[in-house]
């Protein structure tokens, strides 16, 4: 029975070498990505028992870890509540962490390779290890007007500075205390989510990046965009009946309240942007061709893919357009045309910046624990979609929309603004979403804005985009240039 | 030799090792000790005396242990006991560690005081010792189990069978019922019935061997057995087949199975039985599969369990959460977070080793079973009685099966199925059972490298005192 016997001691020792194996891909090769997976929560409460590095907003902190004497060491707080919590997002025993809290949990806990050096140091000196400061780009002033202006309504705003991308305001309305959801109290926290579960419209989500909706008439400015790459001017005539029969069906399409734009029908493509005719855009659509705008739109990055800034932003779109009746309602930027607010904030920032856009960028600076700069925001160019002749036409065009046009309610005194507004139909019987894009000084522009309101606000009447969203553009506007020296 | 030979009154007896033994022992003892301490003053911060107790008790019981052998099996395999030792040693510091983490979880939340579970394993170990001692004294060769055999299968099938046919309130713990709990206690009779169904095995094969190595017909290039000689193989598939489908319990059911079929090769050295016997698994498998909603979650679990995360995959997640965070060096005893898996003292103590002590850590575990197993078939080989032989070979390759089926399961490289690893996991019965099988082992090995005769010292004819010679001529 020995050959047996000794066949069995081989097997045996197989077996073995198997389950040693398995364990070596476990534990050394998948080690890492099991390590730093979502949901494993060994990591994150780890990290409780380390000083995380606050969140700063001009050199104050928006998120900041205070020593409790329960048994996770530290509680994140949020001074400033519902304020920042779109940037900053919760730091949550349950729910993990999200936005800013997420996407630079690294160097928050202090285990970012930049940190390196200063781990092993600790290690030697004894001292306490910490985690990396993150200084946001925003202005606490923008910060507070969008937010304070967005009071009541569900809505985003977003306002950029053109010449480097920085995010100078991002809010979300209806927005939620961030305190409630990374408290050390299992039970508080699932309570507060549920009640943000029961809501109508799920506070925890930041409309201004994660959400895309129909942009209406602020499409317009892509169109123009594209017609002045092609030849057009803002004098340049074109045709702008009082209703558009859409060829190949027979659909119509009318322009806002049934008006007339022109008695001739026929109007220069700066009156038909200033007054934001329907009729006169579909028609240009038409005559450029359906690629031409889809690729102008591609340019500014509306090409149905999303980026990070570092938070992910979900993906700002044309859309399919099977028929002429499609692109019709395209044209106002209806159908399936959708923006995200902040990309919305970024074609207002591209014209505004000489046709150059930016990439946008949440994350200024970061600090190691002694305060020293370990890394700093380095503006980059987004894409070139348009020239600075264009851009310069365009400017001129939006500045008449808030001069003569549309736009008027964010004029702003001793200065050129240059606007555009949206009112995007999404349902029978339900207020429209209302927008404005803008920057101003328009001969030197300083911030860029989008303001998206959904469903018109709280006005009883149809609320356009110019009586509702462009006083808050103003407000936002108005408190960047005031807070800069 | 020559001088061994020169000595008049010394056997040329091999050495016992047993002073190796004691050192190694010693070694697993200290290791254990210090392993408790490192677990308290991570955790706690500070050493009490119930460090102390712990370990004069711990030591206490290997002392008796090694005492013991060294009176009823002194030539026994010096190896098998410190292994073993060193196994359980580890196995209640993770148990005392996972306590820990129990409590401290418990205070976090509100929750009332869980109790600690370590100092009832030790109980336990206790208890361990006294049937190791029982069955080194009682049974003192291992010949004489084979004429109870069917005593043996009679105890083993009944064991077996008492969860399946007690109440569900009697016998159900989390969908398996394995159990019989009474008072309090809940005691698991499929790890006995595993040892007396081993013991029966090894009778009835080696009985019936040369009826299932010889009658056979050839097919294929291989030598198949006759229609009736497959009976014993079918009963055997049959029964386990029953405790799948009446306790629930997919682990033992392979455990069984599995058991069998390699006794059966190793005692008819035919491999068209291991055919067979794959084949009848297959389509057993098979039928499970279709039959039963909890085998096919556990397959759709195991082919991809981060997509039930949250419900069926959960543990199994956490298993791999707790290894892959503990990386190669893992977080050290007491750092990490092993509590986070659910049953993490008993079907995943494992997982709670790799993460505190790593890859390393889970790695000598699997080696120290290695080493038990290797030096059980060892024995196996050179023992020189068929049933000694068979049994040994039957009682190291269940340990060798258990730790591979349920490792296997804890590291998603077979399907997970409910076992725990011997002498490491929380449970009485397991521990309890397995130090009797280690007893047996020891037994047997004591029978293998003892003399094969004790020879009369061989005496120069110069030296032998001539009153005996005369007296011989005498009668």
């Amino acid at each position: 029975m020995n050959a047996p016997v000794r066949k069995i001691a081989i097997a045996v020792l197989v077996l073995f070498t198997l389950l040693i194996l398995n364990a070596n891909v476990i534990q050394v090769i998948q080690a890492d990505s099991l390590r730093t997976d979502s949901g494993n929560t060994r990591v994150l409460i780890d990290e409780y028992s380390r000083q995380r590095g606050s969140i700063v907003v001009d050199g104050q902190p928006v998120a900041t870890s205070v020593q409790t004497d329960d048994a996770l060491q530290y509680l994140r707080q949020y001074p400033a509540g519902p304020l920042y919590a779109p940037a900053t997002g919760y730091y949550s025993l349950i729910f993990g962490p999200s936005a800013i809290e997420r996407t630079e949990n690294d160097l928050l806990s202090g285990s970012d390779d930049r940190l390196l050096v200063r781990r092993i140091t600790d290690l030697f000196t004894g001292r306490d290890p910490k985690g990396a400061n993150v200084v946001l780009s925003l202005n606490p002033a923008a910060q507070q007007a969008a937010f304070d202006a967005l009071q009541g309504v569900t809505g985003a705003a977003v306002a950029l500075d053109p010449n480097t991308g920085a995010i100078l305001a991002m809010a979300s309305t209806p927005s939620y205390d961030p305190n409630l959801l990374s408290s050390h109290e299992p039970a508080a926290i699932r309570d507060y989510a549920a009640q943000l579960d029961a809501a109508e419209v799920d506070p925890r989500l930041n409309r201004a990046t994660q959400d895309n909706f129909p942009p209406g008439s602020v499409f317009k400015t892509v169109i123009a965009a594209a017609a002045l790459s092609d030849g057009y001017t803002p004098e340049t005539l074109i045709p702008a009946p009082d209703v558009l029969e859409l060829p190949g069906s027979s659909a119509t399409l009318q322009n806002f309240g049934g008006s007339s734009c022109s008695g001739s029908e026929e109007q220069s493509l700066i009156d038909a942007l200033t007054i934001s005719c329907n009729t006169a855009f579909a028609q240009l659509w038409i005559d450029l061709g359906e690629e031409r705008v889809r690729e102008m739109a591609a340019g500014f990055g509306i090409d149905g893919t999303g980026f990070e800034m570092p938070l992910p932003v979900a993906p700002s779109q044309v859309g399919d357009i099977e028929s002429e009746a499609a692109l019709g309602q395209s044209s106002i930027g209806q159908r399936d045309v959708r923006l995200t607010p902040l990309h919305a904030a970024m074609i207002a920032s591209c014209i505004a910046n000489d046709g150059q856009l930016m990439s946008p960028y949440l994350v200024s600076e970061i600090q190691g624990p002694d305060l020293s700069a370990l890394d700093e925001a380095d503006p980059e160019v987004f894409s070139e979609p348009i020239s600075a002749d264009v851009a310069n036409d365009l400017t001129t065009m939006m500045v008449s929309v808030v001069d003569d046009g549309s736009g008027q309610a964010a004029q702003i005194d001793g200065m050129d603004v240059a606007g555009k507004t949206g009112t995007a139909e999404v349902a029978e019987g339900v207020n429209p979403h209302t927008w404005f894009i803008g920057f101003a000084p328009a001969d030197d522009p300083q911030v860029a804005v989008a303001v998206f309101v959904a469903n018109g606000g709280s006005s009883e009447s149809e609320a356009t985009g110019g009586e509702v969203s462009a006083p808050i553009g103003r407000t936002i506007m108005e408190a960047v240039m005031g807070s800069t020296p | 030799m020559s001088a061994v030979m020169a000595a008049p009154q010394v056997a040329a007896a091999p050495p016992t090792r047993r002073n190796t033994e004691l050192a190694m022992l010693a070694f697993a003892c200290l290791l254990t000790v210090g392993a408790q301490s490192i677990v308290d003053l991570t955790v706690t911060g500070s050493l009490t005396v119930e460090v102390a107790t712990f370990g004069a008790s711990f030591t206490a019981i290997w002392a008796v242990a090694h005492l013991v052998v060294r009176k009823l099996a002194p030539y026994a395999d010096p190896l098998l006991l410190p292994a073993v030792a060193l196994l359980s040693g580890l196995g209640l510091v993770i148990i005392h560690r996972l306590d820990l983490a129990e409590q401290m979880d418990a205070a976090l939340d509100g929750d009332p005081m869980p109790g600690a579970q370590a100092p009832t394993q030790l109980v336990w170990a206790l208890v361990g010792l006294v049937l190791f001692v029982a069955v080194l004294a009682v049974i003192r060769d291992h010949r004489t189990l084979a004429r109870y055999a069917y005593t043996l299968m009679f105890v083993g099938l009944v064991l077996l069978a008492i969860p399946a046919v007690l109440p569900a309130s009697l016998s159900e713990v989390n969908g398996a019922k394995l159990w019989i709990l009474v008072g309090g206690f809940s005691i698991q009779p499929g790890e006995f019935a595993k040892v007396a169904l081993i013991c029966f095995f090894a009778a009835y094969l080696v009985d019936k061997r040369d009826v299932l190595s010889l009658a056979s017909r050839r097919f294929l290039g291989l030598d198949f057995p006759r229609g009736r000689d497959l009976g014993p193989v079918i009963l055997a598939w049959a029964v386990s087949l029953m405790v799948l489908i009446f306790e629930r319990d997919l682990g033992s059911s392979l455990l069984i199975f599995g058991i069998f079929m390699v006794m059966l090769y190793v005692a008819t050295e035919r491999f068209s039985w291991v055919l067979i016997g794959l084949l009848m698994f297959m389509g057993g498998a098979y039928l499970a599969y279709q039959a039963f909603g909890h085998v096919r979650t556990r397959v759709d679990v195991w082919l991809d369990p981060f997509a039930y995360r949250d419900d069926a995959g959960f543990q199994i997640v956490q298993s791999l959460f707790g290894l892959g965070t503990g990386g190669l060096f893992g977080t050290g005893l007491g750092g990490g977070r092993p509590a986070t898996v659910p049953f993490a003292k008993t079907d995943f103590i494992a997982a709670a080793i790799g993460e505190e002590l790593g890859l390393f850590g889970l790695v000598a575990l699997i080696v120290l079973f290695l080493l038990i197993v290797e030096r059980g078939l060892r024995t196996a080989l050179v023992v020189r009685d068929s049933f000694g032989k068979l049994l040994a070979a039957g009682l190291a390759f269940t340990l060798a099966w258990q730790v591979f089926v349920v490792l296997g399961g804890v590291t998603k490289l077979i399907p997970l199925t409910g076992l725990t690893t011997p002498f490491v996991s929380y449970g009485g019965s397991s521990l309890v059972a397995n130090f009797a099988l280690v007893a047996l082992l020891v037994r047997i090995s004591d029978a293998a490298r003892r003399p094969a005769v004790v020879m009369a010292p061989k005496t120069d004819l110069f030296d032998a005192p001539t009153q005996i010679v005369k007296r011989t001529q005498d009668e």
